[in-house]
């Protein structure tokens, strides 16, 4: 049989949760259309349930990811940049499908392996620049160190459907924070086909859940959601940024804006960014000081 | 303990004098103490006496515009055009009149509050100078703070400051603010205004630029005010976690930034191979540490099963030694509850803890017949499903609960929306490094309990807050990078 | 004691753990308690009355001991009312001269022995010792504990020879000194007085005063805390003595703050607290002087035996 002639199998764009790709627990789907206006996939709806599941899954998946070695998650962030690399081509036809030139799209993955990279790298580093050892007036060792800030509802710019995704999920999980991300609404194939990525390079299941939806109908949710710790969106008009800040207001959420100007530039990466998703810990122990080291007891 | 003959401290009062309290205090608006708009006053009353100390001003609506406008105005005219290490020395000056003054403030601070007076005068009052000392250093080193950044200062910052350390909590503000090039418009608490208006007179004599610190006086609405007001750049708050998340709400939409130093309700956890005696008095002083009004307070002791016994017998007795009463005597260990108010709500979760069937323990000491006291207490035989053991009480009042294993104490620790403090006595070091770092808190006292440090940076996790108070980490929330 | 002496359980070493900056808090803490009028003044009067005046020199004579006992009986008889001394204290070849010049007086003659001070003799000698001091008259014994088996380990051997010690004592009251500033940590000093007490002591004690650091109120703390878990476990009252280094009133009535929040009012007494001083009694005098005739003393006042 000629290629020609041969059915094409479509593919079935669904979401992850805990390191399963469901399809909406909704049933819902909508469509994704090209610039033509023609339908080129139905990708899940989902629903409130949806974004609770994933913030469960983040939930239990936080304290193991939280507690692995900052070598160990870069050495998974490289593995995620390494299979993204062969996943390329795929991914490339999804943007060019969704109205991207093939400079442009090239272009957007090539700086999606490379943050993946520059994140990978942080994942030991950060905690040396951020750390300090405070010189307290008193016989007690004081330190202070960041320590991730637990489950953080991502929401991914209306643009750039694999770098919004990449730069918000890389420092978030650089940092031993687990997530929920909601794929840009329009064009959210190459944020699934990430999530295919993710579950062939070695990320637990539950580190990184990917939903898609509308951004109206779960921005709230997420949000208001007492178990999300914090929130990082871009800056953009679609999200009306007081209404979420009053939801997250109810329980002391952090809620962080990024300038999406910054997306494309070398300012869109930065310890920083990890650093807006820490806590700072500081711990106090007593120091014995005993006859020898210079006093008298 | 059995008991023979007794030998009682004779009265060691501290002399009320040095306090020289004015008998009204205005509003320290640019530089200047200037009459509340609305002319009104309203009383500051020593809790421990119930007599009125000072009438304070009580600013409106047009009284915060004045401060902030005047602060704008420093900002642009004086405080960003001095050298940052200009900015340094005027703060150092603070520190060293502070010091000078020590005495008095010391003294106004436990009339005013109702705290020890060896708690202001060996806590409160150098703590706060220490504070302003630390940060003075850092005016001209913020290059080195924060790597491959620029920091520059926010403009003008909004500060609310509580009621149990007003004078320190003022330094927490003002110093990292100060330090980044910020100018200040500070509202204390309403019952403890008097030292941080004693501040404003230092910051006068320091010779400061008008307007680069003002203090207005009021109650909530004033706070209300100020954390509305559209030209403030940066809010820091510490306070309930009530009234922080109307300020967070508040602020939802704006380019303020935020800080919150809110509630907690700390875990003190107790393993048998602790300390034991060590640990009884971290405990005491996790609770009774300025009447348990103490945000970071250990107000929810975990002890290990195998030691409850021994280790509550050890808490009684020693909750039999400390001396309630006069807050200016020397001796105190336990003063006046800040206000009326504040020991009804203290009151009425005693009640709730007696109604949800836990033991309730108090000292048997006598209570002075005026002013608002409380005895230190306890509760045993409670659970994490009490309300005493979930929320806030800001009192004397301790509750014990027990454990088995280290899993379930780090469960039960994390089990509470609070996140700002808790204490871990053992002998065990990786136990301490394993437990330290699975507690979801702030600050993590290890073989000790409540600590304080300029150098050392505070805040909580979770609804206990966010942003950090004190040390390197205490300058960011007053500084834009780029 | 019906004669038969305790035996050595290894498990009263358990949970000897102590934090020493918290002790070193707490220590501080006593000493913020502000001691003024009455209560000084009785605070003042119950110092001197726990007083073990002490002289031990290689050059001690009769006629120094019988000095240092004419002041024990007369501390400064300007001042009417001030009690004497709780005792003397000195090597046992002064005994017999300390009893002979306080006979008529409640004052006590405690000796120290068992090799003093550094302990390094045979049990043998160290029973002697004992003996020969109690047949003297000694009231009390200020034994020290080997700090060398201490160190090595040999806890059942410290043990042993301390019940053997206070056996041979037989009504004399025991003080068993444990030299804390050769024991290294408070740890250390938990386990030597736990050792101690479960021995049969009467009295736990810091120091020879031939070893620096001598008394400290950490130390003090440690030991009156480990007697407090032995009345805790048995209701047993057992003594503590400081010794060395506390020669100023003020500190004296620190310590006593400290006596009094740890183990309590029943332990304010001469029968369960003492002080190891040589020139603490004519500081105290000087204070009760002070607050008696409302100006500052000089020293050429208080006589110096």
């Amino acid at each position: 049989m000629s290629e020609q002639s041969r059915l094409e199998i479509w593919k079935t764009y669904k979401i992850y949760i805990g390191g399963q790709f469901p399809r909406t627990e909704s049933g819902r789907s909508y469509a994704v259309k090209n610039a033509a206006g023609k339908t080129i996939a139905n990708v899940c709806q989902s629903s409130r349930k949806d974004v609770r599941d994933a913030v469960s899954a983040a939930r239990a998946a936080w304290g193991g990811w939280s507690n692995r070695s900052g070598f160990n998650r870069g050495q998974i962030l490289y593995r995620i940049a390494e299979m993204l690399e062969g996943r390329k081509k795929q991914i490339k036809d999804e943007l060019i499908a969704q109205g991207y030139t093939s400079a442009v799209a090239t272009r957007e993955i090539n700086l999606s392996i490379d943050r993946l990279i520059y994140y990978a790298g942080w994942c030991d580093k950060y905690q040396s620049l951020f750390s300090s050892v405070n010189p307290v007036a008193s016989a007690h060792y004081n330190f202070s160190v960041p320590e991730p800030m637990g489950v953080v509802g991502l929401l991914a710019p209306q643009k750039a459907p694999l770098l919004g995704v990449i730069s918000l999920m890389a420092p978030c999980i650089a940092g031993g924070n687990t997530c929920l991300i909601l794929a840009n609404q329009e064009q959210p194939l190459a944020a699934v086909s990430f999530a295919e990525v993710l579950n062939s390079s070695d990320v637990p299941g539950g580190v990184v859940n990917i939903l898609t939806g509308y951004q109206e109908e779960l921005t709230d949710w997420i949000c208001a959601h007492l178990d999300v710790n914090a929130v990082v969106c871009y800056e953009q008009g679609e999200l009306d940024w007081q209404k979420m800040q009053e939801k997250g207001a109810s329980h002391v959420k952090r809620m962080f804006r990024w300038p999406a100007t910054q997306l494309y530039a070398q300012g869109g990466q930065s310890p920083y960014l990890i650093m807006d998703l820490q806590e700072i810990k500081t711990t106090w122990h007593p120091v014995q000081t005993i006859a020898g080291s210079g006093g008298a007891y | 303990m059995a008991k023979k003959k007794k030998w009682d401290y004779s009265p060691a009062p501290e002399s009320k004098q040095p306090a020289a309290i004015s008998r009204r205090y205005e509003l320290f608006i640019n530089g200047k103490w200037q009459q509340p708009t609305s002319g009104s006053y309203f009383s500051s009353i020593n809790p421990a006496t119930e007599e009125k100390l000072s009438e304070i001003a009580a600013a409106n609506e047009a009284d915060v515009n004045k401060a902030v406008q005047s602060a704008r105005l420093a900002y642009e005219k004086y405080w960003k055009k001095i050298t940052p290490a200009e900015r340094g020395k005027y703060i150092f000056r603070i520190a060293r009149i502070m010091q000078e003054r020590a005495r008095e403030l010391a003294v106004t601070e436990t009339m005013d509050g109702g705290k020890p007076i060896r708690e202001s005068r060996d806590f409160d009052i150098p703590t706060a100078a220490n504070h302003f000392f630390y940060y003075a250093g850092w005016a001209d080193k913020l290059d080195f703070a924060f790597p491959n950044k620029k920091a520059s200062a926010l403009g003008v910052a909004g500060q609310i400051t509580p009621w149990n350390f007003p004078l320190l909590m003022a330094a927490w503000k003002i110093a990292p603010a100060l330090a980044t090039g910020n100018t200040v418009v500070l509202k204390p608490a309403e019952t403890t205004s008097l030292t941080t208006l004693k501040l404003a007179e230092i910051i006068q004599e320091a010779d400061l630029p008008p307007g680069v610190v003002n203090i207005i006086t009021g109650a909530g609405q004033t706070g209300a005010l100020l954390t509305k007001h559209m030209d403030i750049n940066k809010i820091a708050f510490t306070g309930s976690t009530e009234v922080g998340k109307i300020i967070q709400r508040t602020l939802a939409g704006s380019q303020k930034k935020l800080t919150l130093e809110l509630g907690g309700k700390g875990a003190n956890i107790i393993f048998e191979d602790a300390p034991i005696d060590q640990a009884v008095e971290g405990v005491i002083n996790g609770i009774f540490f300025n009447q348990g009004h103490v945000c970071c307070a250990g107000s929810r002791l975990y002890v290990q099963e195998s030691i409850a016994k021994i280790f509550i017998k050890k808490l009684k007795d020693r909750i039999g030694t400390l001396l309630v009463g006069d807050p200016l005597d020397k001796n105190t260990d336990i003063g006046a509850i800040n206000s009326a108010q504040q020991l009804k709500t203290i009151q009425s979760y005693i009640k709730i803890g007696k109604a949800e069937g836990a033991s309730f323990y108090e000292s048997d000491c006598a209570l002075p017949k005026k002013g608002y006291f409380c005895r230190p207490s306890l509760f045993t035989n409670v659970a994490q499903s009490n309300r005493i053991a979930q929320e806030e009480i800001f009192g004397p009042v301790l509750c014990i609960l027990t454990f088995r294993t280290d899993d379930e104490v780090i469960e039960k620790a994390n089990n509470s929306p609070y996140g700002l403090s808790a204490g871990v006595w053992t002998d065990k070091g990786s136990r301490i490094f394993n437990i330290s770092k699975r507690i979801r808190a702030g600050v993590i006292w290890a073989n000790s309990y409540n600590l304080f440090d300029p150098t050392s940076p505070f805040g909580g996790y979770k609804e206990s807050g966010f942003g950090r108070e004190g040390g390197l980490q205490g300058l960011q929330p007053y500084v834009q990078l780029s | 004691m019906a004669g038969k002496k305790p035996a050595f359980n290894i498990q009263i070493l358990n949970h000897s753990t102590v934090e020493q900056t918290g002790v070193e808090e707490r220590a501080i803490r006593f000493t913020k308690r502000s001691i003024k009028g009455a209560s000084k003044m009785q605070g003042l009067h119950m110092v001197l009355s726990m007083i073990d005046l002490t002289t031990l020199e290689g050059k001690d004579t009769p006629g120094k001991v019988n000095q240092l006992c004419i002041k024990a009986r007369h501390l400064h008889d300007h001042i009417p009312g001030l009690p004497s001394v709780a005792a003397i204290c000195v090597y046992p070849s002064m005994v017999s001269v300390a009893k002979k010049a306080l006979q008529g007086s409640t004052i006590k003659v405690a000796s120290v022995a068992t090799a003093f001070p550094s302990g390094q003799s045979s049990l043998r000698i160290k029973l002697a010792d004992t003996r020969f001091a109690v047949e003297e008259g000694a009231d009390e014994v200020d034994m020290v504990i080997s700090r060398g088996k201490f160190h090595a380990g040999e806890y059942a051997y410290v043990f042993d020879e301390i019940a053997a010690v206070k056996e041979a004592c037989g009504k004399a009251r025991l003080k068993v000194i444990l030299e804390t500033g050769e024991l290294g940590t408070l740890d250390q000093v938990k386990k030597a007085s736990t050792i101690a007490i479960a021995a049969g002591a009467d009295f736990i004690k810091t120091s020879t005063g031939k070893i620096q650091p001598a008394a400290t109120m950490p130390v003090t703390l440690v030991m009156l805390e480990t007697i407090r878990d032995h009345f805790y476990k048995t209701g047993k009252k057992v003594g503590m003595k400081p010794a060395g280094g506390i020669s100023k009133s003020k500190l004296a009535l620190h310590y006593l703050v400290m006596v009094k929040e740890t183990l309590g009012d029943a332990w304010l007494d001469k029968q369960l607290f003492r002080f190891g001083a040589s020139s603490l009694a004519n500081d105290v005098l000087m204070q009760v002087a002070k607050e008696t005739l409302g100006h500052y003393q000089s020293p050429n006042y208080f006589s110096i035996d």
